[in-house]
């Protein structure tokens, strides 16, 4: 990403919600957005998959520039998104959903029921409609990444709305995911067990990059953060510090 | 039977060849083949046109074809069947209508359905409405269809118009008697100017009597769908209406409920919702590489399954 700008025309004024970000990218490589809500994180990744068109600035992927690309253009070129909340659809089956993920690809949609925790002879046949727990729906929705085996696979908080669990199986979902493929793994999240998995943290506030740092670095932070937060149920300082409390 | 026919039988009844069991074979107006079975009778009435389809006790497993076609405009057929179901028995019907128009006048099919659901017996009945052709004669379809079910029966309905009818006016009139069950899946498709009107009215008559009608629809271009949607519970009963609509272009739908209690014990409800397709499930499917032309296509498919 090389100086992209993202601006929203508000009520009276243009709201500047990415600002000159540059971030490069590298094959094989685990990297972590984190930061304060609102911070443009998620603006981000959607602008990496064309969801959000960009302003100025321009996004190259292995040298072709798609800035002007449209999402399934983005698509076929190897970007996939979790999406935070994925939509619910009536009349369409997870099995339906993982084969249109896979497309070409020789994937067994089976195997992939069970990378997410998902038992495939309950689910094959389910529709993705308002029956699917939150955490159901988010299986599903990672499970339809892993079927593409992308270049670059974007996560928005895959933690968010999956219970302890799923929370193991997730870290070991994106550290198969990381030992098999080359694939490119950006993840949105607050998660201290997301965030060791990260080669490289991207600290975003206010629209811009304070930060690239390596996991051991970040954590040594946060821990310091922890340490000296003496009531995290009532967490005045850390709040103070644009730090999130669980 | 010609080309054309075979594509009309196979749109309304997924058959390709005559079908096995008992059947009953209607093109433009007179029955052109028929079969029966030792348990399954069909016998033409004498007073008017149409059929009396008659499923003997404990039947099970056993399945009536009587699929309609029309390929020849200017001809309006209205047929009036009646169908006992035995005590006892599990069967599985399928109805439906093809029209072929190719001429300029219009072709209409009204087949009036008076169904007898005896005791702990079980119906399943498929009903799928289907037009095609060229000419400017338009497809009217006005299917009536009276249910009955007694004590412990079950009556479970799909009702599918996907393509080609311009003009339609359903009504289905339903009465459940004690623990008697009614499941209906209607979906609808309207698109040009068509026109479609679907009435239900569901009595539940008896205690524990229970109903549940799940409607869904797409209208595009100038067409119009209207849907009155009515249940009447009379006793301690359960009866759940859903009646969802995607709405497109310059469409025009109305989902009218209504839902009467005569009975403190009787619970119904409805839920109703029209709406444009959702630009979340849009955007999910193009982020999996599919156009956005592909991805409402694969919307409306699933919706309408």
């Amino acid at each position: 990403m090389n100086n992209v700008n993202v601006t929203l025309n508000g009520n009276n004024e243009k709201i500047d919600i990415l600002k000159n970000i540059n971030l490069a990218f590298e094959n094989n490589k685990i990297y972590v957005i984190t930061g304060p809500n609102g911070s443009g994180k998620s603006t981000i990744a959607k602008s990496i998959m064309g969801i959000m068109p960009v302003t100025s600035g321009q996004i190259i992927l292995d040298d072709v520039d798609i800035t002007g690309k449209s999402i399934t253009e983005r698509a076929k070129l190897g970007i996939g998104y979790a999406f935070q909340t994925p939509a619910r659809f009536k009349g369409l089956k997870a099995a339906d959903m993982l084969n249109l993920a896979k497309g070409e690809n020789d994937t067994d949609i089976c195997q992939l029921f069970y990378d997410v925790g998902l038992c495939a002879q309950d689910y094959l046949e389910r529709e993705i409609d308002t029956t699917f727990s939150g955490g159901e729906l988010k299986r599903i929705e990672i499970a339809s990444i892993l079927a593409r085996n992308p270049k670059i696979a974007l996560f928005d908080e895959p933690e968010a709305g999956i219970d302890l669990w799923s929370f193991q199986r997730l870290t070991e979902t994106f550290e198969k995911m990381h030992q098999r493929y080359d694939t490119t793994i950006i993840i949105i999240s607050h998660q201290e067990r997301i965030l060791k998995l990260a080669d490289e943290v991207i600290l975003v506030s206010d629209g811009t990059i304070s930060e690239i740092t390596s996991r051991e670095k970040f954590l040594e932070t946060i821990s310091h953060i922890d340490s000296d937060c003496a009531c995290r149920n009532d967490c005045i300082k850390g709040g103070a510090m644009n730090v999130e409390c669980n | 039977m010609n080309a054309i026919d075979k594509i009309l039988l196979e749109k309304i009844a997924d058959l390709h060849e005559v079908p096995h069991g008992a059947y009953n074979i209607r093109k433009n107006g007179q029955g052109i083949g028929r079969n029966t079975t030792a348990n399954i009778d069909i016998i033409t009435k004498q007073d008017k046109p149409g059929i009396d389809i008659i499923i003997k006790p404990g039947t099970k497993k056993e399945s009536v074809h009587i699929p309609v076609i029309l390929s020849q405009d200017g001809l309006t057929d209205v047929v009036y069947n009646t169908f006992e179901i035995g005590e006892g028995s599990d069967v599985l019907i399928v109805a439906g209508c093809g029209i072929h128009n190719a001429g300029s006048d219009d072709a209409q099919h009204d087949g009036i359905h008076e169904f007898f659901v005896r005791k702990g017996a079980r119906m399943k009945y498929v009903e799928k409405h289907y037009g095609e052709g060229d000419g400017k004669g338009r497809n009217i379809l006005n299917p009536k269809t009276i249910i009955e079910v007694e004590e412990d029966g079950v009556a479970e309905l799909e009702m599918i118009q996907i393509k080609g009818v311009d003009n339609t006016v359903r009504d289905t009139d339903v009465i459940l008697h004690k623990n008697a069950r009614l499941i209906v899946s209607e979906r609808l498709h309207t698109y040009l100017i068509q026109n479609a009107e679907s009435n239900i009215h569901v009595k539940l008559m008896g205690e524990n009597s229970s109903a549940q009608v799940i409607s869904r629809s797409v209208a595009q271009d100038d067409s119009k769908q209207v849907f009155h949607m009515n249940l009447s519970g009379y006793n301690k009963c359960a009866g759940h209406i859903q009646c969802d609509s995607i709405i497109m272009d310059n469409a025009k739908v109305s989902a009218i409920p209504q839902i009467t209690a005569y009975n403190s014990d009787a619970q119904l409800v409805h839920e109703a919702a029209i709406g444009k397709i959702a630009s979340d499930q849009l955007i999910k499917l193009m982020t999996l590489g599919l156009t956005e032309k592909e991805s409402e296509d694969i919307i409306l498919q699933g919706f309408l399954g």
